[in-house]
């Protein structure tokens, strides 16, 4: 089934709900609100017609431009997108869904933008989610277990971030 | 029973085994975890009750490091992401670039052959190793000594062509770095006379070995539906399936055919087998490394053919792409010894040589991601067998 | 008379040192420890492999175990969550120890210098390296290089009298590159890398 009549079929049932549709990209989308995030994943899940029961990716995408110099040029707001890769393996097409989301929450540094865990779903959102914690600091609502996954425990900021700053030394050892 | 104390005040000791649960780390330097995987086990005697396994010791940035390079820049890291698969993924992250910039199309037919052929090559030499280091972990030794005498000879053929044992960084954006020199497709031939027999040597050395069957068949159990849910791919997934149930061949390569697959006549070997022995049942160690086996043979039987096609194929090795990336975002998988590997790539607005966000979707990261669920229950001794039959390459699950 | 009568004219008895007796086994049997991060540890698997085989300068018992080893081969990049790892497994060998940094990771971050943000840059901020070996990853033959040359220090070493070691180290055995005829003179080898530059230039879209 084409990219194109997989909206139409979301647009069908969820309505306003889906806020942006992209049907003619490379790999077609819809934009979803973090709160219809888990209703319309399950419905991808179940529809006998969608069958979306592998969830291949989950990325976060850092849409910001740390050069104040460059920023007005840069062609984007700033801001996070959490985009999800979806497989069928019974019906044999894919499907993205993404999420935007502020780079911080109520404009608060520091703060980590929320976004409702789909791990009940697919399982295997658990590992992805903990990766997108990680490196791009979006905090999964609701996850099992959200630690980290690739760093130290006590590691300070969230890499994948644009503005991020590496680290002049780490328990000792310098890093540069 | 023992009575340690004078009658009067009597008590009665049994001396009966008490058991506590006990938390084992394994790893990260563990001769038995390929590589830098640490599992934390809960264990009550032998009895492994849970397993959470602990990554991160091999993280090396790969995905930082892809949004401040050039798609052509990034290559070289690709390879060290699956260092026993690097023309694999050199491929992956090419094939996403070229459909970012609309290249898919125009890749010649010579350059497409050759990244085929290179490919089903070192996708032989992935799985030399996985078996060799897998009869390693079993604890024979002899398999790991014949698997590396076939995978020299495959790296002498790759360094013939590109001049690198692991990182090659042969297939680029637009097709492949270097036509093939001078008599290497009689040497490949060569090679594949040489290898083909050579397979029933290890059906004999570890297929039929009743101590490797002992220690391989009926663990490790994945049903096929919680291996879909935790998306695990390759032959991890394969070996669970039956194809007597009618479950599709879930190879990429048939299913979604990318470089023309769809023009190579070849099998994907799924469960249940001919040689199955008794003990063995579908989603086990055993047919994990049964179908690794038998994809040997089909990937023999694709590098004859692509051979073949070289000969007449048409074009140059490569094209040359643009120097910029179009703003947009593609997310190409491909099949990779270890599953199917996916790179998402995203280009800036303002069309700039640096992609926004390169994301590498690994496929070991995925099917490790299950061991918790086919750990449980087994013993300290089958936690070894059955890491061992994912076959996880540490630089691609933690990048 | 005695004990000397007739023993020295077959030839059967060398006059050495004690200490220099110690050194030749010890060089000799150097155990590596099974000690694999990265993409090298492929090439050191290849190495104590069938065609490579390092069991042919004694090292070939690989030790699973820290504590029985000799030899640290570091192979591959280490970060900043194995680092304290690194270090304990260094301390948990018994003394004489030697590190081999193999790569460019282990000698100075090699590619991941620039942007990895988590990885150690060099092995030698957190354990003392005794030799270097350069490549990415290194060929068999490098490794096998770089293993003659700890031989090489432990040849010098003067554990027994405590005097310092020879500060310089005298290499016995080494090895050489012979060079293909295409590329043997400088001449030779500008022409060939001409021709392969033609050869490989992409087409025009």
């Amino acid at each position: 089934m084409g990219g194109a009549e997989i909206i139409a079929i979301l647009v069908e049932k969820f309505g306003p709900r889906i806020q942006q549709t992209k049907p003619d990209a490379i790999d077609p989308y819809v934009v979803v609100d973090a709160g219809d995030l888990v209703d319309v994943c399950r419905f991808l899940r179940d529809d006998p017609r969608l069958q979306f029961d592998m969830l291949n990716c989950i990325t976060g995408v850092d849409y910001c431009e740390p050069d104040p110099a460059k920023a007005p040029k840069a062609g984007f707001e700033p801001h996070l997108e959490v985009v999800y890769h979806l497989s069928s393996f019974v019906k044999r097409h894919r499907f993205v869904v993404k999420v935007l989301l502020p780079r911080w929450k109520d404009n608060v540094p520091g703060q980590l933008p929320e976004v409702p865990t789909v791990t009940s779903i697919w399982p295997a959102a658990n590992w992805h989610e903990r990766e997108t914690y990680d490196l791009v600091g979006v905090y999964f609502v609701g996850h099992p277990d959200l630690r980290r996954i690739l760093l130290a425990e006590d590691w300070e900021g969230h890499p994948l971030r644009k503005d991020y700053v590496f680290p002049l030394e780490y328990h000792g050892i310098r890093g540069r | 029973m023992a009575t340690i104390f004078p009658p009067e005040q009597e008590q009665i000791i049994e001396l009966d085994v008490r058991t506590d649960e006990m938390l084992v780390s394994m790893g990260p330097q563990h001769p038995s975890t390929h590589g830098v995987l640490r599992l934390v086990l809960r264990t009550d005697g032998e009895v492994v009750s849970e397993v959470t396994p602990h990554l991160g010791y091999l993280h090396r940035c790969a995905e930082k490091i892809g949004e401040n390079v050039t798609p052509i820049q990034f290559i070289p890291y690709t390879d060290r992401m699956d260092y026993l698969a690097g023309m694999n993924m050199n491929l992956g992250y090419s094939l996403a670039v070229e459909k970012l910039c609309g290249l898919t199309d125009k890749i010649p037919e010579k350059a497409q052959v050759i990244r085929v052929l290179v490919c089903e090559l070192n996708r032989i030499a992935s799985h030399l190793v996985g078996i060799g280091a897998y009869g390693l972990d079993l604890g024979t030794f002899s398999p790991f000594l014949y698997a590396f005498r076939e995978r020299e000879m495959i790296l002498d053929l790759f360094e013939e062509v590109c001049g690198a044992r692991l990182t090659y960084s042969y297939v680029t954006i637009g097709g492949v770095h270097d036509d093939l020199p001078e008599g290497w497709v009689e040497r490949c031939s060569k090679f594949l006379d040489w290898f083909e027999p050579r397979l029933e040597e290890y059906h004999t050395l570890l297929t039929r070995n009743s101590i490797f069957i002992k220690r391989t068949a009926g663990i490790g159990v994945l049903p096929k539906d919680m291996a879909i849910a935790y998306g695990c791919t390759g032959p991890m997934l394969r070996g669970s399936l039956n194809r007597e149930k009618g479950d599709p061949p879930w190879d990429l390569r048939k299913i979604e055919p990318y470089c023309g697959y769809d023009q190579y006549e070849f099998e994907v070997p799924l469960p249940p087998f001919a040689e199955t022995p008794v003990e063995a049942v579908i989603g086990d160690a055993w047919h994990r490394f049964y179908v690794r086996m038998k994809e040997m043979e089909q990937s023999a039987r694709i590098v004859r053919q692509a051979l073949r096609k070289y000969e007449t194929a048409k074009g140059s090795h490569r094209i040359e792409p643009p120097r910029h990336l179009p703003p947009g975002e593609a997310y190409v998988e491909t099949e990779c010894p270890r599953g199917q590997m996916g790179f998402y790539v995203v280009g800036r607005p303002t069309k700039e040589s640096v992609p926004l966000r390169v994301r590498a979707r690994s496929s070991s990261f995925c099917n490790l991601s299950v061991t918790h669920e086919i750990c449980r229950g087994c013993l300290i001794a089958d936690v070894p067998a059955i890491v061992g039959s994912i076959d996880i390459v540490m630089g691609e699950v933690d990048r | 008379m005695g004990l000397l009568e007739g023993r020295f004219e077959k030839g059967g008895v060398v006059i050495t040192t004690l200490e220099q007796a110690i050194n030749w086994a010890r060089q000799a049997s150097v155990w590596p420890m099974t000690f694999g991060l990265a993409c090298c540890a492929i090439e050191m698997m290849a190495t104590g492999a069938s065609r490579y085989d390092i069991d042919r300068f004694g090292a070939g018992a690989f030790r699973a175990t820290p504590r029985q080893a000799d030899l640290m081969i570091v192979a591959g990049t280490v970060n900043f969550k194995m680092a304290s790892r690194v270090r304990r497994l260094y301390n948990q060998m018994p003394d004489p120890k030697f590190v081999i940094a193999m790569g460019a990771c282990t000698s100075g971050g090699g590619p991941y210098y620039k942007y990895g943000y988590n990885v150690v840059k060099g092995v030698d901020l957190i354990v003392p390296v005794d030799v270097y070996v350069a490549g990415c990853p290194p060929r068999p033959e490098a490794l096998l290089e770089g293993l003659m040359r700890v031989q090489d220090k432990i040849r010098a070493m003067h554990d027994l009298t405590k005097r310092q070691p020879l500060d310089y180290l005298v290499p016995t055995r080494s090895g050489y590159v012979q060079l293909p005829p295409e590329v043997e003179t400088l001449q030779k080898a500008n022409e060939y890398c001409r021709r392969r530059k033609e050869l490989s230039t992409p087409a025009k879209v």
